[in-house]
């Protein structure tokens, strides 16, 4: 039933890229339809082959313990670790590019405005994604304590998630992109990620039908969360009019002021639902896991979980203070983000007071030391983030360096360092390791990308504060004291200072890439199942 | 019973979780958005605006190809400086055509909602292709590429028609001539200039790129960008009128 329907389904979809790839003069279409006939057809080829070889479907069961289907998992973990080197390394290659302009090579798809999009995309769509699904998957198995649903459907989910990045990065390098920040893949590749989400919701919610725990955990109220919103945020803001099946480009529904409305609505909750909530989600879990306490509040976690997801939808409009957005609405963006600030920090302590009686761990274990210090970036940034968006400080900030400073001390502190931690618990996990290989590689990795994320922050801080008082400086005679490239100009050292710290970050990711890759390889094995099915019941 | 036993709804029935979740994410998303769309003063009543030329939305579809607007934005605050470095503040109405808006958010570069105007046809040439050799301290990304590759005319009236479907007010005319349109407006000697201005009253034909001998992508970008922030004549804007 499933592989039938599967199959017929990519036997569909390998035709239709066929014959769009046949009739098309677009030559990226050309070369996205092959790449997509192709993999629909490798999958089809795949189904049919153990359709008739007679595979034995997996057992539900062994031994009375849960069948965990873990393949999609490893996969996903690293895909992650792939696509995180990847993405950090572009990002690098583009902070070097504003320090050095003579880097972009004068060619379309290495200059900076076609690779800041694969930098964005790959870090959160492809290193965040893939941390995603692995975790979500692994987490609500082990707390469902039952196997995912269908044969098919969890690699489907993993398989084709990796398909649009590829497809979505490819696109940008050679131009096709609607533009529109975080949301930058054209209709087809659009399309593609929201047959592939009603998949992964499906077979999300299909574990929790089968569940043996009467509670959902509350880390899987935050995954579901982010599941869903992240449906309809993709949805509402992509909704668009190709201009041909045949060709890349597509005009979007909405037009200016509603279409900057939709598009930060979109955008901000990108960072609520996608990088914040589905990282609270990993939080809930590996942290009373790796501390080996339960977690802090079970009721801060309910008034967490509500007041976050209704709060952090409102907060898109303080994107655009003083832009030609009714003040209203912008007004109305701040206020929520202001008050948004409760809950967030509702969370951290949450997170951080979780550690109650196990805080002696953070001198011995850096796998936890990495999960709290993200947890402190986390109240850092979700303190910062309100302070940007009152109007007052939003008319210095925006536009400025400090917004990208701001991200990522979110992104490398808070995503960045609570993924690491997930990886490191996960991977041995996975393989029946122990432990990771190198518990010294951590705190190596730990400290040099710490360095690199304050030299970062620190750096933006700066060249932003400073660029934005440039703009409004005026001298004596009351004329504008900068020009423009004046206040370029001044960038220039922070740029390499920032640049620095990004390499930083590179490095301290390759040093994981290789622990972890150690750990499967030469880990020291876990002699038998040794942790036990279900031992994270629900908080009570 | 207490309010927290009152939760276990949420906590043992996947579909109730799922449903509370959509309720709840649901409320901001159509307060925020919705009046935008029946309030009628959020866009401002203007003369002037009119839809993209061909070449000028080829132009811009180049635009948002090369990601210009991570490092430009396109709209200008109301603030003291803003209005001496760039012009008057952006209204909602400059931008009621574009799908989707470009305002960006960034400003590695300066804003370009008002560069119409502002530099010669050359010095555009010039910079895009080759910044450093205008400002030597731009740290912007060189475009040569643009002087050689021809403007694409092929289905540039499907571009019309896609943006008919969204709500882009283009005349029939304006649809079946579209590719004639898109070379004329780059070629001052052609014949089908005249038709060409029938429609497009006030829009600029020159040889943007210098280079009489085809049309390129370097004429589609400067075409754009001479008439971003020109089509509004704000010595006769009332914003009293507009106060929202």
């Amino acid at each position: 039933m499933e592989e039938g329907f599967f199959a017929a389904f990519l036997v569909v979809i390998a035709f239709a890229c066929l014959i769009i790839a046949g009739k098309t003069y677009d030559q990226v279409m050309a070369f996205h339809t092959a790449i997509g006939s192709l993999a629909a057809a490798a999958g089809a080829f795949i189904i049919f082959r153990n359709y008739f070889e007679d595979r034995v479907p997996a057992p539900q069961e062994i031994g009375g313990k849960p069948n965990y289907n873990l393949g999609p998992i490893k996969f996903g973990a690293w895909a992650a670790v792939f696509w995180g080197v990847a993405g950090f390394t572009v990002g690098l290659i583009i902070a070097l590019q504003l320090a050095y302009p003579v880097l972009n090579f004068d060619l379309p798809w290495t200059s900076f405005g076609r690779l800041r999009p694969l930098h964005t995309s790959a870090v959160i769509f492809a290193f965040g994604g893939n941390v995603l699904i692995a975790t979500s998957f692994y987490v609500v198995q082990r707390t469902s304590r039952a196997r995912m649903p269908g044969s098919i459907a969890p690699w489907f989910v993993i398989l084709g998630y990796n398909l649009f990045i590829v497809i979505a990065g490819t696109g940008y390098l050679l131009g096709a992109t609607q533009s529109k920040e975080y949301a930058e893949p054209e209709w087809y590749a659009d399309l593609w990620l929201t047959i592939v989400w009603v998949a992964y919701l499906l077979v999300f919610l299909g574990t929790l039908w089968k569940r043996k725990e009467p509670h959902i955990y509350v880390a899987n109220w935050f995954y579901l969360a982010f599941i869903i919103t992240i449906a309809m945020l993709h949805i509402i803001n992509n909704l668009t009019v190709p201009v041909s099946v045949f060709g890349t480009k597509s005009y979007i529904l909405w037009a200016g002021v509603q279409d900057a409305m939709v598009q930060w609505w979109y955008g901000h909750n990108a960072v609520g639902f996608f990088l914040t909530a589905g990282f609270l989600a990993i939080m809930y879990y590996f942290v009373p896991k790796r501390a080996e306490r339960p977690v802090y509040s079970y009721r801060l976690s309910i008034v967490h979980f509500w007041a976050l997801i209704f709060l952090y939808i409102w907060a898109g409009p303080h994107h655009l203070h003083y832009t030609a957005l009714p003040q209203w609405a912008s007004t109305l963006g701040a206020t929520f983000s202001i008050i948004l600030w409760m809950p967030s920090w509702g969370g951290m302590i949450n997170g951080l007071m979780t550690l109650s009686g196990a805080w002696d761990k953070l001198r011995t274990d850096p796998v936890l030391r990495m999960m709290v210090v993200s947890i402190a970036f986390y109240g850092m940034s979700t303190f910062e983030g309100p302070l940007m968006s009152l109007r007052s400080v939003n008319s210095l900030s925006h536009y400025t360096d400090w917004t990208i400073g701001h991200v990522h001390s979110g992104a490398l502190g808070w995503v960045g360092y609570i993924s690491f931690g997930a990886l490191y618990c996960l991977i041995p996990w996975l393989w029946n390791k122990k432990e990771v290989y190198s518990l010294k590689l951590v705190n190596w990795h730990f400290w040099i990308s710490t360095i690199g994320i304050v030299l970062y922050i620190c750096a933006m801080w700066v060249s932003g504060i400073m660029q934005g008082l440039m703009w409004r400086a005026y001298d004596a005679m009351g004329f504008l004291e900068y020009s423009f490239i004046e206040t370029v100009e001044a960038m220039h050292p922070f740029y390499v200072i920032r640049a620095l710290g990004g390499a930083l970050f590179v490095a301290g990711s390759l040093i994981m890439a290789y622990n972890l890759w150690m750990t499967v390889r030469h880990g020291e094995a876990e002699e038998a199942e040794a942790l036990p099915a279900g031992a994270m019941a629900p908080a009570e | 019973m207490s309010i927290w036993k009152k939760h276990e709804i949420f906590e043992k029935h996947s579909l109730v979780l799922v449903i509370g979740i959509l309720i709840v994410v649901s409320i901001g998303g159509l307060v925020e958005i919705a009046p935008l769309f029946y309030l009628k003063s959020t866009i401002e009543k203007v003369e002037g605006m009119r839809p993209y030329t061909p070449l000028e939305l080829a132009g811009r579809n180049i635009y948002i190809r090369e990601g210009c607007y991570l490092c430009h934005s396109q709209m200008v605050r109301p603030m003291r400086d803003e209005l001496e470095r760039y012009g008057h503040f952006s209204l909602a109405a400059e931008s009621m055509y574009d799908h989707p808006f470009q305002w960006g958010s960034k400003r590695t570069g300066p804003d370009l909602a008002r560069v119409g105007g502002k530099y010669s046809d050359e010095w555009h040439r010039d910079h895009l292709a080759d910044p450093r050799s205008v400002v030597p301290e731009s740290i912007m990304p060189g475009y040569p590429f643009l002087l050689e590759a021809k403007v694409e005319t092929r289905g540039i009236a499907d571009h019309l028609k896609a943006n008919v479907a969204v709500g882009v007010p283009y005349d029939e005319a304006q649809v079946s001539e579209a590719a004639s349109d898109m070379l004329a407006q780059a070629s001052p000697d052609s014949a089908a200039v005249d038709g060409f201005l029938e429609r497009y009253p006030n829009a600029i034909v020159r040889d943007f790129d210098g280079n009489p001998s085809k049309v390129t992508e370097m004429d589609a970008l400067v075409a754009y960008l001479q008439m971003l922030g020109t089509l509004v004549d704000f010595s006769i804007y009332d914003n009293k009128a507009n106060l929202r």
